[in-house]
């Protein structure tokens, strides 16, 4: 099934949550809304399940207008960000609590049910906790089983609040990946949301930033980190420096220093932002042909895939950089020492006016 | 307290301190009342309790609290599941009136309906016409003692209800349950120990009600006194014994109710503690 809203606004109080959201999620597609705490995802997605209500605007499901639908019969599986698990029963109860609530005619016979019920927990690998309370489980048996409850009554969307926002790094990691297999293989139609923009750019098929209530961009996680629509999602999707700059054809002029741009065009001088993503610096020993920053090296950080090095230049200003342990180890480099940094590209340029 | 920071003098005396107040104030006065209600032996003290008027008056409070605590199980758990689930005008309002009674004294309870429902009172001529006595009989007993015990289950209910959120209610309703399925199926088992235990507290109070109902009901013997308005009257009449056979009921009463509230308040802070 597909979602779709249209025009939604939502104001609590005075305060516009949501302003003006569009969007679509194609039937059995993996869409991510990212963006900041605040940004009103949750707003949205209990607007989509029927938990809330819009001010105005449309929710659709397969092009049916949902308004009308009570949110017990809109078929949609909910996992909330704090799990909201029945803490009074068992987690085979919990699973099972969807299957048990249908009207007498559609309702299968507890010999379905608990085979149901073992199935699922044997697709979240969780078959030894059936008899526990959820207060025995740790975050992240807790999320899976929440999603298996969701899964228990086959829903046709299945909305995840943050799933896996309270727990730490490494199950995050897991179940992560756990979750995009899932999908691989289901193909439900899920929106899912998160403020953690790596998470969304692994897993999603496709993202939606949101930034104070309205939607910033929409693409392939490929499509937001190289072409972002504008500063912000840019600067949401990954660290990124930022220099005040003249523009003219070919190069940047920050201070007294002119930078080669590779592939820049401009028709005519301009003052402008210019953002440099940490891995589109070159660093060499020496000055080099072209003109480059100087730099003395401040911080680094050799622990990791990429070398992480913040840099002071002359000028006082910090420049983040990440290079490869290869270029690391050629350029020899140690703290304190100076470098010359060039561009090898740039991820974005914001025009403030036209210089004169 | 750490045994590390405070001297072992000032920890004996503390304690002992309170044992003290403890013993003088109220293990003295319970078993006091035990004492004297048995001072003139078994016999007497059985012979006290089967007295006809002892008897009605045990009846009537029971009647009495039959009546008033399951209308105000109702009422406090719609009152604290309005305020704690839902945003409204006049919420506010509302939290404030649940207290009222608490704050005003029973007496003025008391006299609200004497002053509504009784003869000189507002409603007074139109139920002599029609003949239906609600005042210095059940029913205005019944109206005090609600009055008086109305924000007992709704006061425990709010703060459980509102620490615990909406959230597994409306997963329920996502997985397909309806509102009412949804009520008796999350809500109610989720704030079970806390709806047991305003009954019990709403339920001592009731039968121990003394000021309000003592306004209302005009003190008929073997009709409308509740079995503290007994108590007093055969204290009066000095006779002590009686009295404080009566008066013994409702001690073990209380003693109940004390041993019922700690077992429930553990069973809740095991609630909370998962
Ligand atoms: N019930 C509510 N009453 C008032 N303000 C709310 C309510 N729910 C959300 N908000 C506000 O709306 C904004 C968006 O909230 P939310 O949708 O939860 O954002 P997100 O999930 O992106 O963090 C926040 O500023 C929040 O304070
Ligand atoms: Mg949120």
């Amino acid at each position: 099934m597909s979602i779709e809203v249209r025009n939604i606004h939502k104001k609590f109080g005075a305060f516009k949550a949501l302003d003006n959201v569009s969007l679509k999620v194609e039937h059995g597609e993996l869409l991510a809304l990212l963006g900041p705490s605040g940004s009103g995802k949750t707003s949205l997605l209990r607007i989509v399940a029927g938990l809330d209500f819009h001010d105005s605007g449309q929710v659709l499901f397969s092009g049916q207008d949902a308004r009308e639908q009570k949110v017990k019969d809109r078929g949609v599986g909910f996992v909330f960000q704090h799990y909201a698990l029945f803490r009074h029963m068992t987690v085979f109860d919990n699973i099972a609590f969807g299957l048990r609530v249908q009207p007498p005619h559609l309702r299968p016979s507890e010999q379905a049910v608990r085979a149901k019920v073992m199935e699922l927990l044997k697709l979240i690998q969780l078959e030894w906790v059936v008899d526990r309370f959820p207060w025995q489980l740790s975050g992240g048996q807790r999320q899976r089983i929440a999603l298996a409850r969701a899964l228990a009554v086959k829903p046709r969307v299945l909305l995840l609040d943050e799933p896996f926002g309270s727990l730490d790094a490494q199950v995050r990691k897991e179940l992560r990946m756990w979750l995009r297999r899932f999908h691989d293989e289901a193909h439900i139609t899920t929106l899912f949301v998160t403020h953690d923009q790596e998470e969304a750019l692994e897993v999603a098929d496709r993202i939606v930033v949101m930034n104070q209530g309205r939607i910033e961009q929409v693409g392939t996680p490929e499509d937001v980190y190289h072409n972002p629509a504008n500063a912000f999602v840019l600067n949401f999707l990954g660290n990124v420096n930022f220099f005040h700059c003249r523009l003219a054809e070919g190069k940047a002029i920050i201070g007294e220093t002119e930078l080669e741009v590779p592939g820049l065009s401009v028709d005519q001088p301009k003052i402008a932002k210019l953002y440099v993503r940490p891995n589109q610096f070159k660093l060499s020993r020496g000055p080099g042909k072209g003109s480059s920053l100087k730099a003395i090296v401040e911080y680094l950080n050799p622990a990791g895939t990429l070398v992480k090095a913040t840099l002071k230049t002359e000028t006082g200003e910090r420049i983040h950089v990440e290079i490869t342990q290869e270029e690391y180890r050629q350029l020899k480099l140690v703290k304190l020492m100076p470098v010359f940094v060039s561009l090898k590209d740039v991820s974005y340029s914001e025009y403030v006016q036209t210089a004169g | 307290m750490n045994s590390r920071t405070e001297p072992q003098l000032v920890r004996y005396l503390l304690i002992g301190i309170a044992l003290v107040f403890f013993g003088l104030f109220i293990v003295l006065p319970l078993s006091c009342v035990f004492f004297h209600a048995f001072s003139k032996g078994w016999l007497v003290y059985i012979k006290a309790l089967q007295n006809p008027d002892a008897v009605s008056a045990m009846r009537l409070t029971i009647i009495t609290a039959l009546v008033a605590v399951p209308l105000n199980l109702v009422f406090g758990v719609a009152a604290s599941w309005a305020i704690a689930k839902f945003d409204f005008k006049g919420r506010d309002l509302l939290l404030s009136l649940i207290d009222l009674p608490l704050s005003v004294s029973p007496v003025i309870a008391g006299l609200i309906f004497i002053l509504i429902f009784g003869a000189q009172g507002f409603l007074g001529p139109w139920l002599i016409a029609h003949n239906v006595r609600i005042v210095f009989a059940l029913p205005g007993i019944i109206l005090a003692t609600i009055f008086v015990t109305f924000p007992m289950v709704a006061r425990e209910l709010i703060p459980i209800m509102k620490s615990q959120g909406n959230e597994e209610e409306e997963a329920a309703l996502t997985l397909g349950a309806s509102g009412w399925k949804t009520f008796w199926m999350i809500s109610v088992p989720n704030i079970r120990w806390g709806i047991l235990y305003g009954i019990i507290l709403c339920n001592a109070r009731a039968m121990g009600e003394f000021g309000a109902v003592s306004v209302v009901s005009g003190h008929i013997r073997g009709l409308t006194n509740t079995l503290p308005l007994h108590i007093e009257i055969l204290y009066n009449e000095y006779q002590s014994t009686a009295a404080f056979a009566a008066a013994s009921i409702l001690a073990l009463l209380a003693i109940v109710t004390l041993i019922a509230k700690t077992v429930i308040e553990a069973l809740i802070r095991r609630g909370r503690a998962s």
